[in-house]
């Protein structure tokens, strides 16, 4: 059952996204409102997926690489979907959408061995630990996005030519201000994640800092956001801050990839357990 | 039936002496639609005036007396003598072309910018004064709706509305695409010239409040300042002013560039790196084009401002083919109304459909009534057509009576609207209570409040 809602959900996805493909070359409402409905179809589908598959495992769906990518990208859909209905920029789907058929498709060739039941894992902690670090690094990847098109945005009318999405495009300050929020909202969570996570360690292993790769990889992003957030409050916005917005968050998914697949720890699958 | 006429002048058909005459007149608080009860010929009239036009469109039952009344009327407006010769600068468009012209006008396709928003609001500025002084009846009426209805369609259509065409314009479009909204931004002008002035006063109408003037010459600083409710700097600090604005635009008479690539890289140091947009309208150029490269820096010159406009040109142009394509559209439909409006196609649309509800409900009573021989057959066919002949004989005749005078269209218009003849289609342009021409209307009712 969980398989059959999983490739619904991607199909949605990947529906999504063809919708908001059409919707960069053709400007109307209805192909948006279509594809955001068929991206919340997907999202209620894949959160079947992830209750069912958390129900047969008895804790929360977080034992292997894939159900964890997979819980990213419903926590970024989501996010998504509620920062679009908010906000009304409607471009941002076509940006966003292949990024979560991109997370749902490379979910696919996460290593899938199950780490031993381990009654660490079904700790509050951890639900605390994860749920503010995905919801960090959602957050983090629509400023990516949001990155992105402001640096395309940018180089329009920087170098004064101005290809088919520079009507499409907002304005750089619209840009810039929501990929700030997201930042300003995101790095505190990501905080709050990674003390937590320490925090756990100690309780459990006796020491919070246990030369992990996933911990060292993860402290050298939260730098990368520290100096990005310091960039942004203190030198100031614009292009070197979209920069590092694009910059983070694939040092982000390289953390999260090096962890999952080359690395060993106690984040993946062998490790301290 | 009678003409409708559209007689006038724009920029393409008079030299600018005359049109000067015209943006007098176009002050002037007479309103020539006052005149209408002392023109014999000219029945119904709507006058528009702006200062690149001035058009009468009318309807008269005799083309040329009704049209030399309206040029006589035209001279006196505009204040021209007798011994000018007018007819030179004069259009005349008459019945379907008249439609058509009215259409390209209101959906801003004859403008001198093509597609500037002006142009239907001056419209139905002068649909109302028509109103007021109660010079359209039926038939203007209903094509100033149509009108009204056509430009709408063609603004949301096509994007002729949406490129910028004008230097200034130009600049203000890019400054939102860097800023977002205007209102709060800061706008710093250097040197005081008359294309500075212009793209100020564009930036001011997209609600800029805060200018600051920096002029070699104090005087003239001090004029433009007090134009735009700004603030003045002296010339050498413009530098320092330029720390806490978000736009500089540039005209002065320098021969070298005034502003160099290290006087703005450390001054973004100290703005933390604000977006900072150079419109540089002088030549030779006031702004070195190395400081484009600084990060959040943005400088357009007058070659790159025209280079947008010309993009946009050709873009409006093609929008421009798609309008007249619903231009032409529209006037058919409006041919389809205005030919009903004769008495013989009204007759006829009567006739037809009562015999067609007559047939109708013969063939709903004889499937009912299976025992009726030929004969009661024939003799009930025979009651009923008598009985619709009869019933409609006296509107027929009175019709056929009215055909003969100038109050017709309206009597066909309302024998229309009494027998919903328009019914089957409902794409012609009697359909007008739609839910556009709705809108329209409401809007336009609610100015007329105001």
């Amino acid at each position: 059952m969980e398989a059959v809602f999983f490739v619904v959900a991607t199909l949605c996805y990947l529906i999504a996204t063809v919708g908001y493909l059409v919707y960069l070359f053709r400007d109307q409402a209805s192909i948006h409102v279509a594809s955001w409905s068929i991206m919340l179809i997907g999202a209620v589908f894949h959160t079947g997926a992830i209750i069912f598959r958390s129900a047969n495992l008895g804790q929360l769906a977080l034992t292997t690489g894939q159900e964890a990518l997979s819980l990213f990208a419903w926590v970024f859909v989501v996010t998504y979907l509620i920062v679009q209905s908010r906000l009304q920029l409607r471009i941002l789907g076509s940006f966003v959408s292949p990024l979560a058929v991109i997370f749902m498709l490379s979910s696919e060739i996460m290593p899938t061995h199950i780490m031993p039941k381990s009654e660490f894992l079904k700790s509050g902690w951890v639900i605390l630990h994860v749920g503010s670090l995905f919801l960090a690094n959602a957050l983090f990847a629509l400023a990516f996005s949001l990155g992105i098109m402001y640096l395309l945005q940018e180089r329009y009318i920087k170098h004064k030519s101005f290809g088919f999405l520079y009507p499409r495009l907002p304005s750089l300050k619209t840009l810039d201000s929501i990929a700030h929020h997201c930042l300003i909202t995101g790095f505190p969570l990501m905080t709050a994640g990674l003390v937590t996570g320490f925090a756990y360690a100690a309780l459990v292993w006796h020491s919070p800092w246990n030369w992990d790769p996933k911990e060292i990889l993860s402290l050298a992003t939260w730098v990368v956001y520290a100096v990005l957030v310091h960039e942004r409050l203190a030198v100031g916005r614009g292009r070197r801050a979209a920069w590092l917005a694009v910059f983070g968050f694939t040092a982000i998914l390289l953390t999260f990839l090096g962890a999952n697949l080359i690395l060993k720890g106690h984040h993946s699958i062998s490790g301290k357990i | 039936m009678g003409h409708i006429v559209l007689l006038g002048m724009n920029h393409k058909s008079a030299p600018v002496e005359i049109r000067e005459q015209l943006a007098v007149a176009c002050k002037s608080a007479v309103n020539p639609l006052h005149m209408l009860p002392h023109l014999k010929d000219v029945d119904e009239l709507v006058f528009l005036s702006t200062c690149n036009r001035v058009e009468f469109l009318y309807t008269c039952g005799n083309l040329k007396d009704g049209t030399d009344e309206i040029k006589e009327l035209l001279r006196v407006h505009v204040g021209l003598s007798a011994s000018t010769p007018l007819d030179s600068y004069l259009y005349v468009y008459e019945d379907l072309d008249a439609v058509q012209h009215l259409f390209q006008v209101a959906s801003s396709l004859d403008s001198m910018v093509l597609g500037e928003p002006q142009i239907l609001g001056q419209l139905k500025d002068a649909y109302r004064d028509a109103v007021e002084f109660r010079t359209v009846k039926t038939i203007l009426n209903r094509l100033l709706h149509k009108a009204f209805s056509v430009a709408k369609r063609v603004r949301t259509e096509t994007c002729i509305g949406s490129c910028a065409v004008s230097v200034s314009y130009a600049a203000v479009e890019l400054a939102r695409k860097i800023f977002g909204e205007l209102q709060d931004k800061k706008v710093l002008l250097i040197g005081a010239g008359e294309m500075c002035e212009l793209a100020a006063g564009h930036f001011m109408a997209q609600g800029v409040r805060h200018m600051t003037v920096a002029n070699r010459t104090i005087e003239r600083a001090v004029e433009l300042a007090k134009r735009f409710r700004a603030d003045t700097v002296p010339f050498d600090s413009f530098l320092d002013a330029m720390m806490n604005v978000d736009i500089v635009l540039s005209s002065t008479g320098a021969q070298e560039p005034i502003i160099c690539y290290e006087d703005v890289r450390t001054r973004m140091r100290k703005r933390r790196s604000k977006p900072l947009f150079f419109i540089d309208i002088a030549v030779p150029r006031d702004i070195d084009p190395k400081v484009n490269q600084i990060d959040n820096v943005y400088v357009y010159d007058i070659d790159d401002l025209q280079g947008v406009i010309d993009l946009n040109r050709e873009e409006r142009r093609k929008q421009a083919q798609l309008a007249q394509h619903i231009v032409d559209e529209e006037t058919i439909k409006f041919k389809t109304w205005l030919n009903s409006l004769n008495a013989v196609p009204t007759i006829v649309a009567i006739r037809e459909k009562a015999e067609m509800i007559r047939k109708n409900e013969l063939k709903k009573t004889f499937a009912q009534l299976s025992g009726l021989s030929d004969r009661e057959k024939e003799a009930i066919e025979v009651l009923t057509g008598a009985m619709i002949k009869k019933i409609l004989h006296d509107p027929i005749v009175f019709l056929k009576k009215k055909a003969q005078r100038g109050t017709q269209p309206l009597f066909m218009d309302f024998t229309q609207q009494l027998f919903n003849l328009q019914e089957d289609n409902s794409d012609s342009a009697m359909n007008c209570d739609g839910p556009v021409n709705g809108d329209d209307e409401d809007n336009f009712l609610q100015t007329l409040k105001k």
